[in-house]
């Protein structure tokens, strides 16, 4: 399967059609601009994540490809068809709700079979597409239930089952796992990419759970304030992340403020008020002029940290304080006091059971990074 | 010490006693009373019924008792008459209370919510002018060179004045007009508490909004729906004040010869037993009701 996975990229075939296709589309709710001047393509079989803080614009722009919602400007559309005036009921597109919204008055398999009626579906064809949902989502026991006798994650699966039997070219999901505990999360958001993969359709799903979008989506659009910051695949976002704010919104991050000195031999050199010696960054993507502010982002697990002196001649040495410590069983978090009074936040992976004189609160420690660790924002 | 418990015991038992005893009081006891009245026969005396409980000769008393009204109201369908068309015109009305407050309770429950205590007040507010000057105020309206009247020939709608007054048909009015609040409060409670993301989800899944009124919003209603017309056609059924202002003398209904027995003939045994029947008919709707729901309930824990 990963392999597979890994070779889907329709996004980076410039002859690709996407599917789904965002143009320039505004919607204001009165003054209010929810999304603004958007563009997106999202090509079939993706399994696409919107992922930015509340009040983004992220449930506004799914309600948009549903038909909840009217673009204010700007056009939707979906294959050849634009979604323009197209009523939710006549879109091939369906719904997972945050809240379920599962018919209170009807049976599981009423539930289910409510999209297929709609239809015209003759009875016969609707018990046997209700069966083939019901061993999907792995509810066949439950058929008879009412929703008031479920638990959360099979009222889940029921709504899932229910946007998925009208086997709609988008799949929408609000928030899909909110209502979960971490354990079952983690293991819905499995069988989800498999369901997914399994029936090849078009997933669009929207979190501000970036845990979630990384481990399940193809892409993630990150957005703030009704715009997109930047779409890349979930390891994208996560090592190069645009701006400062993707850095910080998904992941934790060190940020380390300086300017500009000058690039030797294809690797920046900044100056901070960290450490003496200018710290050496390796991105030779970014276009920067000497004297410029920058932002270098460090992610904790790629920092590290040591009670001896490196080497002479080392590059990018921190010193500080050991100002916390947590233990997370699978990962130490250390916190750690530059002089500056910044507190820069490491880990280490706990790879033995036993560490002999193991670092400790108020250590004098150094804390190193690889120039290829760290991704230079600029300002 | 321990006074305490038994005292606490004591107020924890009183407590559930207090709506018992209320009912016992106010309603079982008088029940009671007029159970006997409609086994007495009727007499010129005062009261106007024989025999009256005496300590001294309980077996006299009882064997006084029998069933003679009720075989006189099986015997004249005059009885049987006005039944029927007490249950057909409250059968009528309350279906005409639900054409009408359905949509007045959910454009109630659809309103921006800082409108919606106000609209609730506004539906309250016909209950604090009497009742009886309500009623009244239609005979106004209704009657020949009355409002409605004047209205609709200054609108050139009409010609010859309306000749409502004193049919069925201002009955009808009356009623919808009495007993709406009774029919919109009810609604407006399960309609408010429904889910709007429920419409939404049925029409993402291809159902359009009028198909979804019917599949999803009446369904959920249900309660509301079946509280609001029991609390409608219970008291319609025995409805005396509006049918005998508005209603002609060819509307027959319960309560009226109810009245009549009780006042105009003086018979209150026979008033006694028709209050009895009138009962029973009420009765029924309320415990299929309760069964209703009570199977509702069990398939749905």
């Amino acid at each position: 399967m990963g392999a597979v996975r890994r070779a889907f990229a329709p996004w980076s075939n410039p002859d690709a059609k996407p599917l789904i296709r965002f143009d320039n589309v505004t919607k204001r709710f009165g003054d209010a601009v929810a999304v603004d001047h958007l563009s997106l393509n999202i090509f079939e079989g993706e399994f696409f994540c919107l992922l930015g803080p509340s009040g983004c614009g992220k449930t506004t722009l799914m309600r948009m490809l549903a038909g909840f919602e009217t673009p204010s400007e700007g056009t939707i559309t979906l294959g050849d068809q634009s979604l323009a005036g197209v009523p939710p009921y006549r879109r091939p597109v369906n719904m997972m709700f945050q809240s379920c919204a599962l018919f209170p008055h009807m049976s599981v398999e009423k539930n289910i079979a409510f999209g297929l009626k709609q239809d015209g579906m003759p009875k016969d064809q609707i018990a046997e597409r209700v069966g083939e949902m019901l061993r999907l989502v792995q509810l066949e026991k439950l058929a008879r239930r009412y929703p008031s006798q479920l638990s959360g994650g099979q009222r889940q699966r029921v709504a899932l089952a229910r946007a998925l039997a009208k086997k709609p070219k988008v799949l929408l999901l609000d928030e899909p796992l909110g209502a979960l505990d971490k354990k079952l999360r983690e293991e819905t958001q499995f069988e989800l990419m498999d369901i997914q993969h399994e029936l090849g359709m078009t997933f669009v799903v929207v979190t501000h759970d970036q845990e979630e979008a990384m481990t399940m989506a193809d892409r993630i659009a990150v957005m703030d304030h009704g715009r997109i910051v930047q779409v890349a695949t979930p390891g994208e976002i996560y090592e190069q992340p645009k701006t400062r704010f993707i850095a910080e919104f998904v992941g934790d991050v060190n940020i380390l403020e300086g300017h500009v000195q000058g690039q030797e031999n294809g690797l920046w050199r900044v100056q901070t008020g960290y450490a003496q010696a200018p710290l050496t960054i390796d991105d030779p993507d970014e276009v920067l002029h000497s004297g410029q502010a920058v932002a270098i982002a460090v992610r904790p697990e790629k920092m590290v940290i040591q009670r001896d002196p490196p080497r002479t001649g080392a590059l990018n040495v921190l010193t500080g304080e050991v100002w916390d410590i947590g233990y997370l069983g699978d990962w130490t978090v250390y916190r750690v006091k530059l002089a500056t009074g910044e507190i820069l936040r490491v880990t280490r992976a706990n790879a033995s059971r036993f560490v002999e004189n193991p670092i400790d609160w108020d250590e004098q420690v150094y804390v190193t990074f690889a120039p290829d660790a760290a991704v230079i924002l600029a300002e | 010490m321990t006074e305490r418990p038994f005292a606490r015991r004591l107020a924890a038992g009183l407590v559930p006693a207090v709506p018992y005893l209320w009912l016992g009081v106010f309603f079982l006891v008088p029940f009671l009373i007029v159970l006997k009245i409609s086994l007495s026969d009727p007499a010129v005396a005062q009261p106007p019924y024989k025999p009256v409980f005496d300590w001294s000769d309980i077996a006299g008393f009882f064997s006084g008792l029998d069933l003679e009204n009720f075989e006189l109201l099986t015997q004249d369908d005059l009885y049987f008459r006005a039944t029927l068309s007490s249950v057909r015109i409250a059968a009528i009305s309350t279906a005409l209370l639900l054409l009408v407050g359905f949509p007045i309770a959910y454009g109630m429950a659809r309103a921006p919510e800082r409108y919606r205590s106000l609209l609730v007040a506004l539906v309250i507010l016909p209950f604090w002018t009497s009742f009886l000057i309500r009623i009244y105020a239609w005979v106004a309206i209704l009657k020949p060179e009355g409002l409605l009247t004047q209205a609709l020939t200054g609108l050139g709608l009409i010609s010859e004045p309306l000749d409502i007054l004193n049919t069925e048909t201002a009955v009808f009015i009356g009623i919808v007009y009495a007993y709406l609040p009774f029919m919109v409060l009810p609604l407006y409670a399960t309609l408010e508490k429904m889910d709007d993301t429920l419409l939404e989800a049925a029409l993402d899944l291809g159902s359009p909004p009028w198909r979804s009124f019917w599949t999803i919003t009446v369904p959920l209603a249900m309660p509301g729906i079946i509280a609001g017309s029991l609390l409608c056609f219970i008291p319609a059924v025995g409805e005396f004040v509006i049918p005998d202002l508005l209603g002609g003398s060819e509307t027959l209904m319960i309560g009226r010869q109810l009245w009549s027995e009780f006042f105009s003939n003086r018979d209150w045994p026979l008033a006694s037993a028709v209050a009895i029947l009138l009962l029973i008919i009420l009765v029924v709707p309320i415990v299929i009701y309760r069964d209703v729901e009570a199977r509702r309930l069990e398939a749905r824990p």
